[in-house]
């Protein structure tokens, strides 16, 4: 169908751009202007080509495609690419949000700017593959090598307590994923290959998928995250710079819920199946939990962070329901997501820059002079709520009710969420946006500029659009996700009926 | 034409808003700079110090203390929202007439909205009986508000933004009674939620204001909690959420159960139920009611609009869109009426002793809305409605005149205050005094035949609750006079307790006095014309299958003893004697009676302690519990063990093995020594025993 390797072309790019940053030298001025330009043509380059994909893409073929296959490795092991319904928008959000990093770190980074710039260009890279990669090996690198350019720009941009907070991450992280790593040998001797839609269509002993359940979890748990493992999270966010932040919570926490849709779900059903109230458990404790320990934040960004992990609860509940919507839901609650919490944390960056605090009780009364922040805060802090009529709604209603089907207590207690959410959520808006503004040091804090209003009105737009109309990314998911739940039932099923049968 | 009146005010709210935000955007400076050591910003502190003015007012008073210039182009906002908002009002009255009598019911589907598997849910317009007279209601009432508000918020500088929130509000309203399926509802149910937070909150430099706003959200998603269990339920039982669907499919669930937590709960029931906990936070019904009175806070038209005629009574307009489903739930429709009954009682009581003029009427609302849901309990759904739509003319009259007498006495709020005003607004005592007659159901006037109706349809209803209800209703009907009557006695008779706000009082202008006497018209126009339509023989053809009626509730409420309907009457004379001697007559006898019974005064006045008893048992131990999971949880359980203990551990066990390095020869010989002879022990006693 494609003449070129177009998804190649996507996921290198960035790196072409971080190499010709790393050829143009120098540190003075112009040399640290000239990467940031070249970083936003590049993330913009990108943008772009990726909408061919969309443009390109078959929605109503559920598997895979834009395939390229190459010899790799060893007999087994290729570079196989290739995106399907539920990979695609991840990729489209990835690109799309990689300008508004850029340009979120225009003014704010100063130190080693082309060395910021090359590492998200890279890290934009390495999350492309991650989505992209069709074989466990290319997978494991993509999703493991993400890790570095990450653990950089919060050891070296973040804040003060960066390097606990850069360690933290690190160890968290890489814990799970060497379980992980056993578990993609175990499946290459169960198997002889890693090759993943080949991996999907064969049957793993019910042995050893509870093995391999159990350390593909561990290692997406850790990135969702899922309680309890979700700690180093308030830690990483508050100390990374915003852009880092932004791509924290709008990407790469969603590998972690991709796995589990890639992995868990299609190749170890049973063991899904079986595990499944751990999840629901997991996810419940996690919603209310993190929302109640939200509810108490004096940080701005520990806040969102922690609600960053309620939501991503209502996602593993949506996942492992199990059900169409449930399914599709999570994949939309990511997206939503990562839409949402991007925009909430460039919205506490655009105060950081200002005040360099991010403590909520140094705000306050900001409305009175800036209006237009004031707006866009509210349209994401109530996108943040799950208000109908913004993205937000939509992933929260269709997990929900897509688990509902399933366990009831699970949606009984997730939907208490919606209650907290709305207590955290619009306290912190009083306490920064409302009231009188008293404060000597925001006497003369000035409004959106022109570059700030470029990177938040597209994403209000968005979440607005995909509030009443959400079909563009449901329709892209919808046949890959349906195959998805289908092939799962049907193994459930099939292992149902042959217990009843002896 | 249905299009054209849902949609109108959502243009006029993003045009008042695009113009709110603008002129907004052109008085600050945007800019990502801060000079923190500015000497010369004297425009600045200017505007902070009058900041502080606003902040210093904040209970009891609807107040605004203008500091700042207008907004830019805000009577262009005011005009095109307001006339917006007529042209939807007109359209609206030609759509009951085309609707209830030509039969001309529509449902317009707009665009697909979430798709996925069996969940088909569109953006779609229904138009029946039902929802004409809920259009009829939110339109009209919504154009006057707009049309007062351009008088009565006159002197505040926000106004394109007020204006826009109006508009935005009324758009929600209407998406949420013109909607085909629940998850629409939902869409216009928490969105004039949104609305109503934004409106509580106008002023939004008040802390009352704001904490009042977070109340009536949270308070309300606790409602919404119930309603999206209820959506679940639904599409889990009947596999959509499209009203046709489910009525069609509603029947065939009889028996059967849904297993909740280890109980088998009859499957509609417990759907209604949890439908019906969105009901009682949106309508502010008995336990859900708190944020109602608190509510009180954003400016006097937002009462009127939200808090008395429209988003209020979204609870009853639910229940009554979903009748075929409480048609068939006895048992839900048993809560209903005992949640309603005891709302309209304890409301009224509340009321009695209440000082402040707005909070007498929002007292007074929520207990008519129980009167309402009483309705709905007894199955007489479209006596009810009749109830919604009088009470939406005459309290959004009595608010509005509230509004009159407030700025009349210059934002003063307590009637301990007033006193005598007849004589200075003698307008606004003429339209509310015809307000509390029919408040109080005078014999002609529009409540007198909607809230007789209640009783009787509560009286003759098969609701194990029916006699509980009906006894409630009463007493409430007499509280309601007295509580009526006293605001008008201790507001325009006696001497005037505030000489220099009383000298000062005036007329409102005309922008004010205009819907103020359309509403005092319609108060009382709107009972007797309709009655047959809701509460009589024209039921069955004017609403058709918008309503699932109990099948011979209009019937029998027909043939009732005398001294029955006659009940209320006497109960709303005794109310109106007692409060005539109260206040007119002998008025040291209430501060007597208060101080013979304090306990009961104190419990009262203190809105029978809910929130006080909210607050311990919900704010404070989330609060709690918030903080012992981050510090204790977060902190030392889970970093404690995991990433900082296993750290410190692994600090611990190198600390030590650096230790039994020592250097010294003879510590390595002795350890070497030990081993060999344990490694011998284990030879002789071990493997070599074998």
């Amino acid at each position: 169908m494609t003449t070129w390797p177009i998804l190649s072309v996507v996921t290198f790019l960035p790196l072409f751009g971080a190499l010709v940053i790393y050829i143009s030298r120098g540190d003075d001025e112009a040399a640290r202007s000239n990467s940031r330009w070249i970083a936003l043509w590049t993330t913009l380059v990108t943008f772009a080509v990726s909408l061919i994909l969309v443009w390109r893409f078959d929605a109503t073929n559920p598997d895979f495609q834009f395939i390229e296959k190459a010899s790799w490795l060893a007999s087994g092991i290729t570079y196989h690419m290739g995106v399907d319904g539920i990979s695609l928008p991840f990729v489209i959000l990835t690109t799309a949000l990689m300008p508004f990093c850029i340009i979120a770190s225009w003014k704010s980074v100063t130190m080693r700017v082309r060395e910021y710039m090359m590492a998200f260009l890279l890290l934009e890279t390495l999350m492309i593959g991650t989505f992209s990669a069709l074989d466990l090996v290319l997978f494991y690198l993509f999703f493991e090598g993400g890790l570095i350019p990450m653990f950089l720009i919060i050891g070296v941009w973040g804040g003060p307590r960066r390097v606990y907070a850069s360690f933290k991450f690190f160890l968290y992280t890489l814990l799970g994923s060497v379980l992980m790593l056993l578990a993609i040998m175990a499946l290459y001797w169960n198997a002889g290959t890693t090759d993943i839609p080949t991996l999907m269509h064969t049957a793993v002993p019910r042995s050893l998928q509870t093995w391999a359940w159990l350390a593909f979890f561990a290692s997406f748990a850790v990135k969702m995250p899922m309680w309890p493992v979700h700690t180093w999270l308030p830690d990483a966010h508050v100390e990374a710079p915003t852009a880092g932040s932004v791509i924290l919570a709008a990407i790469l926490l969603k590998m972690g819920g991709y796995g589990f849709l890639r992995f868990s779900l299609p190749m170890f059903p049973l063991a899904s199946h079986d595990f499944a109230w751990i999840i629901f458990s997991l996810s419940a404790i996690a919603i209310i939990y993190t929302s109640l320990v939200a509810l108490m934040q004096e940080d701005i960004k520990k806040l969102i962070a922690y609600s960053s992990v309620a939501h991503m609860g209502f996602v593993t509940m949506g996942i492992f329901a199990g059900t169409t919507q449930g399914v599709a839901g999570g994949v939309f609650q990511m997206i939503s997501h990562g839409i949402v919490s991007g925009a909430l944390f460039l919205c506490v960056g655009i105060v950081y820059d200002r005040m360099h605090t991010r403590e909520i009780a140094a705000y306050g009364g900001l409305v009175n002079r800036m209006p237009l922040y004031a707006l866009v805060f509210m349209v994401f802090t109530m996108a943040n709520v799950g208000l109908p009529g913004t993205s937000g709604f939509v992933g929260e209603f269709m997990t929900l009710l897509g688990t509902f089907k399933v366990s009831i207590p699970t949606a009984t207690f997730a939907t208490l969420g919606v209650i907290l959410s709305a207590g955290y959520a619009l306290w912190l808006y009083r306490k920064v946006v409302f009231g009188t503004l008293t404060k000597p040091a925001l006497a003369s804090i000035k409004d959106l500029t022109f570059r700030e209003g470029l990177m938040l009105f597209p994403l209000v737009f968005l979440t607005i659009l995909f509030g009443i109309y959400p079909k563009p990314v449901l329709d892209m998911s919808a046949a890959s996700v349906q195959q998805l739940v289908n092939n799962y039932n049907t193994a459930v099923t099939a292992v149902k009926a042959a217990a009843l049968i002896q | 034409m249905v299009q054209a009146i849902v949609f109108l005010p959502l243009l006029g709210a993003i045009l008042a808003g695009l113009i709110a935000i603008f002129g907004a955007h052109a008085r600050n400076l945007s800019g990502d700079t801060v000079e923190h050591h500015d000497d010369g910003h004297g425009a600045d502190t200017h505007a902070s110090a009058a900041h502080d003015d606003h902040g210093h007012d904040d209970h009891g008073h609807d107040d605004h203390h203008v500091s700042e210039p207008p907004a830019a182009g805000s009577r262009a906002a005011e005009l095109i929202t307001t006339g917006l908002l007529m042209i939807s009002a007109a359209l609206s009255w030609v759509t009951l007439v085309d609707v209830g009598f030509m039969h001309h019911d529509a449902r317009i589907a707009l665009f697909p909205w979430i798709n996925s598997g069996d969940l088909q849910v569109a953006w779609s317009l229904r138009v029946d009986t039902l929802t004409a007279v809920m259009l009829v209601v939110v339109n009209t009432v919504s154009a006057l508000v707009h049309l007062y508000s351009i008088g009565y918020m006159d002197e505040d500088p926000h106004r394109p933004r007020f204006f826009a929130y109006l508009s935005l509000f009324t758009f929600a309203m209407l998406m949420l009674v013109t909607s085909d399926n629940l998850v629409q509802m939902f869409f216009g149910w928490e969105g004039v939620g949104l609305a109503s937070y934004l409106l509580i909150g106008f002023w939004y430099q008040k802390p009352s204001a704001n904490a009042a706003a977070i109340k009536a959200f949270v308070v309300n998603r606790v409602g919404d909690f119930g309603f999206a269990l209820g959506i679940f339920a639904v599409f889990m039982l009947l596999k959509s959420t499209d009203f046709e669907t489910i009525f069609a499919g509603a029947p065939g669930l009889a028996g059967k159960t849904i297993d909740v937590f280890g109980w088998h709960a009859d499957a509609l029931t417990l759907t209604c139920l949890l439908l019906f906990m969105g009901a009682m936070g949106k309508s502010a019904q008995f336990l859900l009611h708190t944020w109602l009175p608190d509510a009180m806070e954003g400016p006097t038209p937002v009462s009127a609009l939200i808090h008395a005629a429209t988003m209020v009574t979204a609870g009853v307009f639910m229940v009554a869109r979903l009748s075929p489903l409480f048609e068939l739930a006895p048992n839900a429709q048993a809560v209903v009426m005992f949640f309603g009954a005891t709302t309209a009682f304890f409301a009224a009581t509340i009321g009695l002793v209440q000082n402040d003029i707005k909070r007498i009427v929002a007292y007074s609302t929520c207990s008519q809305l129980g009167y309402m849901f009483v309705a709905m309990g007894a199955g007489a759904y479209s006596v009810g409605i009749f109830h919604l739509f009088t009470h939406a003319f005459f309290k959004a009259l009595l608010f509005l005149g509230s509004g009159s007498v407030i700025y009349a006495m210059h934002h003063e709020q307590d009637i301990r205050n007033m006193g005598g005003l007849k004589d200075r607004i003698p307008f606004t005592y003429i339209v509310m005094v015809i307000g509390t007659l029919a408040l109080t159901g005078f014999p002609l006037t529009a409540g007198y035949f909607s809230k007789d109706a209640i009783i009787e349809s509560a009286f003759v209803s098969h609701n194990p609750f029916a006699m509980y209800g009906f006894l409630m209703t009463v007493v409430a009907a007499g509280l309601t006079s007295f509580y009526s009557w006293r605001l008008i006695f201790k507001t325009f008779h006696g001497e005037p307790h505030d000489q220099e706000h009383y000298e000062a009082a005036h007329e409102a202008p005309l922008w004010m006095l205009v819907p103020i006497g359309v509403l005092a018209a319609g108060s009382i126009l709107a009972g007797f014309p309709f009655k047959e339509l809701f509460a009589g023989h024209g039921v069955a053809e004017f609403f058709r299958e918008s309503l699932k009626m109990h099948p011979h509730i209009i019937e029998e409420m027909h043939h009732i003893p005398a001294w029955i309907a006659y009940l209320p009457t006497v109960m709303m004379v005794v109310g109106a004697y007692i409060s005539y001697v109260f206040y007119i007559r002998r008025p040291y006898l209430p501060v007597e009676l208060a101080s013979q019974h304090p306990m009961l005064y104190q419990f009262l006045l203190n809105k029978w302690y809910f929130d006080e008893l909210y607050d311990l048992i919900f704010v404070r131990p989330a609060k709690w519990i918030g903080h012992f999971l981050w510090k204790k949880g977060d902190g030392y359980v889970i970093d404690g063990f995991g990433p900082d203990g296993i750290s410190a551990r692994v600090l611990d066990v190198t600390r030590n093995v650096v230790k039994i390095q020592t250097g010294y020869l003879y510590h390595y010989a002795f350890a070497m020594l030990i081993g060999v002879a344990g490694l011998i022990t284990w030879f002789m006693f071990g493997l070599g025993g074998q």
